[in-house]
């Protein structure tokens, strides 16, 4: 390995906070959820994965489905493939919600989440049957154009290219535009009581069925807009990509205080970055097992997470 | 006076225990009679035969922690892979451990014993730090380790081959048998594994520990001030069903001859909790007809019934009938199940009356639950 090399570490750091936006976005779908009804959404992974293909179906409709021939990129086409997903993933979360998770909510515990397993085994398979079995490619439509190497004309490996400009001036804004939702609007308010007091916001005449849809929604909304960038930023997917994505995002959850929708921001950067270092130093095959083992180990000993829940604070 | 105690059926008064009695005894003999009905009927399923008894026996192993002691575990299949990988190192010729590689392989039934107590302490190695938390939380730390396993299988390929797999693995010997491509000696093998689980599992719900980890699934804090020790109840749950696991997987590896890390993936613990949600968490008769079930839809059905829809893609010539793999439905398949049994009947086809009685408080009649704590008090006597 040599001696350590600062600019290879800057250079993990980045991919790292790059791919932390997006698995933060997914990651805030889980709390969001488990929040307020306390459900480990184990589908919502999956649902992601279903996000990126209705991207790639879109921009193939639209005539993008390969960057062949493309010229400049297609921002019109990109933004109407991430409202298609945004919307698509949104309305799935809800109408799973409504089928598999509304009958149980006074089940056991237990039953909800061997509910979700079912969802999420009925959304792979749905994947398998709309893009086949092989990883699909994903047009790579964003200039390539590195501010690093281009703008500052330095020679190093550190990469800080127009993807991830385009990944981290998505995700933040969608970020802060959850923050507000959740502090400042009549229905962040009511998110806010129900995650507090199921029975007493019930009394208080909060429509709790129409909350808990409303935060499937939001939840399934952010999975569609990180499955374009997703798509965009490694130009890959497949049917088996929601399993793992769906475990780094809930991990990113349960590291930042899982309810807690700071910390699940927070948790997506760290994840992001552990990751990064983890395929840097370490390999890529060792990637999974380093993000299992984080997440075994945070779960044994501070399943509270980094930021732990703050009551009242979580939506 | 202590009445002897016969088994699972035991805890059944008048009508239902002789009803329990005679479906044990027709179970038996139809498992001992399968291999003579299946030739005489020409169905050609005695390799499938093979699979589906060893996967009941995982689903007994996996009923203990998840039906009895209520402890939600998504990572069964480590126990699989660990209790497969060990009599693979033990009997294999490509073994890493050196005095195994050069000739001196263990012999199959003590492997079996070693793979089976290796699995319990890796259960017990698994439960005991993770016992504190709550149901979910569990069963994602579970989850967790049961993906580990198999990665670190797959990436450590100068200890475990990675990818490649091991084979030849050590076949069991027993005078007068001969075990290799023909099913029937290990069908025989694994039926007589499946009855001595049967009995053990059965034995155990009616004994001290087994009303324990009653007492515990229904209520923790309540068995924890009753003077049950909650640690030490969940533990030996946790090592219970890890050991049937691992019992299970060096009988697989050495039927199968090569095992690889694919073999043991999250899939294959849900197959197996598919099986006894469907059938009726905590209930021995139960989950075995949800095993023989899933077992069949998986292995003989999906088969079937893709042979008839190629036989129709001939017929009317329609390329993507006579090609179409109805497999490839199989997680749909399971998934809709799960959610449909999580809704319309969560304690499962054949619920132990204990589990109707818990899922449905209040809207049913109570007599299936004064029958059972009848029989609990009279046990104690």
């Amino acid at each position: 390995m040599g001696g350590w090399q600062i600019d290879l570490f800057l250079a993990a750091v980045m991919i790292g906070i790059t791919n932390g936006a997006f698995i933060a976005l997914i990651a805030l779908g889980y709390t969001l959820v488990y929040g307020i009804i306390e459900l480990i959404n184990f589908a919502h992974g999956d649902l992601f994965m279903l996000g990126t293909f209705v991207c790639l179906s879109s921009l193939t409709l639209l005539g993008f489905g390969t960057e062949v021939g493309v010229i400049g990129t297609p921002w019109l086409a990109l933004f109407l493939a991430m409202v298609a997903a945004m919307i698509f993933c949104g309305l799935l979360n809800v109408l799973a919600e409504r089928i598999a998770y509304r009958p149980l909510r006074r089940a056991p515990r237990l039953a909800p989440l061997i509910s979700a397993i079912g969802v999420s085994f009925i959304f792979v398979n749905i994947g398998l049957f709309w893009q086949g079995p092989t990883p699909r490619r994903f047009p790579d439509l964003l200039p390539q154009y590195d501010f690093v190497s281009q703008l500052l004309g330095l020679e190093s490996l550190i990469r800080f290219t127009f993807k991830d400009l385009f990944v981290l001036s998505l995700a933040i804004p969608l970020m802060l535009g959850l923050a507000w939702v959740i502090r400042s609007t009549r229905m962040g308010k009511a998110m806010r009581a129900v995650a507090q007091d199921t029975e007493m916001s019930l009394q208080m005449g909060i429509d709790v069925d129409r909350v808990i849809a409303f935060t499937f929604l939001i939840g399934g909304v952010l999975a569609g807009a990180a499955a374009l960038m997703y798509g965009l930023y490694n130009n890959n997917t497949s049917f088996t990509l929601g399993f793992t994505a769906g475990l780094k995002a809930f991990t990113a959850a349960v590291l930042g205080g899982i309810g807690n929708v700071t910390g699940a921001a927070l948790g997506g950067f760290v994840l992001g970055l552990l990751s990064a270092l983890t395929v840097t130093y370490f390999g890529g095959q060792w990637e999974n097992v380093g993000v299992f083992s984080l997440l075994v180990i945070i779960l044994v000993f501070k399943p509270t997470g980094l930021l732990g829940q703050q009551v009242g604070e979580k939506a | 006076m202590r009445r002897p105690t016969l088994g699972w059926w035991y805890t059944a008064t008048g009508a239902s225990r002789e009803r329990r009695i005679i479906g044990t005894a027709v179970g038996i003999g139809l498992a001992l009679l399968f291999p003579l009905i299946n030739s005489a009927l020409g169905l050609g399923w005695e390799a499938k035969a093979v699979p589906i008894a060893l996967f009941i026996i995982l689903a007994l192993g996996l009923n203990v922690v998840v039906g009895f002691a209520g402890l939600l575990d998504l990572g069964y299949a480590a126990f699989f892979a660990i209790g497969a990988y060990t009599i693979a190192f033990l009997t294999s010729a490509q073994s890493p451990i050196p005095w195994v590689a050069e000739g001196n392989q263990v012999n199959f039934f003590i492997a079996m014993l070693i793979s089976t107590a290796v699995a319990a302490v890796f259960g017990v190695l698994l439960g005991a730090p993770t016992l504190r938390l709550r149901g979910d939380y569990l069963a994602i730390v579970t989850l967790g380790f049961g993906e580990i396993v198999p990665l670190v299988i797959r990436n450590t390929p100068e200890v475990t081959r990675g990818t490649q797999g091991m084979n030849p693995i050590g076949l069991p010997q027993l005078p007068g048998v001969s075990f290799g491509a023909d099913p029937i000696p290990w069908y025989y093998l694994i039926v007589a594994v499946l009855l001595l689980s049967v009995v053990m599992t059965s034995r155990l719900r009616t004994s001290r520990i087994g009303r324990a980890w009653a007492a515990m699934r229904e209520d923790e804090v309540a068995a924890a001030s009753m003077g049950i020790n909650l640690v030490t109840t969940k533990l030996f749950a946790f090592s219970l069903g890890a050991s049937l696991s691992g019992f299970a997987g060096s009988i697989w590896a050495s039927y199968l001859q090569v095992i690889a890390p694919e073999q043991f993936d999250f899939s294959v613990s849900i197959f197996v909790l598919c099986m006894i949600i469907l059938g009726g968490l905590g209930n021995i008769g139960g989950v075995i007809a949800g095993g023989l079930l899933l077992g069949g839809v998986d292995r003989i059905l999906f088969e079937w019934v893709s042979g008839i829809i190629h036989g129709i893609g001939e017929a009317i010539n329609n390329q993507d009938l006579q090609f179409m793999d109805v497999s490839r439905s199989r997680l749909l398949f399971f998934g809709v199940a799960l959610v449909a049994m999580m809704i319309l009947r969560p304690e499962g086809l054949f619920p132990s009356a204990r589990v109707r009685a818990e899922l449905h408080a209040g809207d049913e009649s109570e007599g299936a639950v004064e029958q059972e704590r009848a029989v609990v008090v009279d046990v104690e006597r």
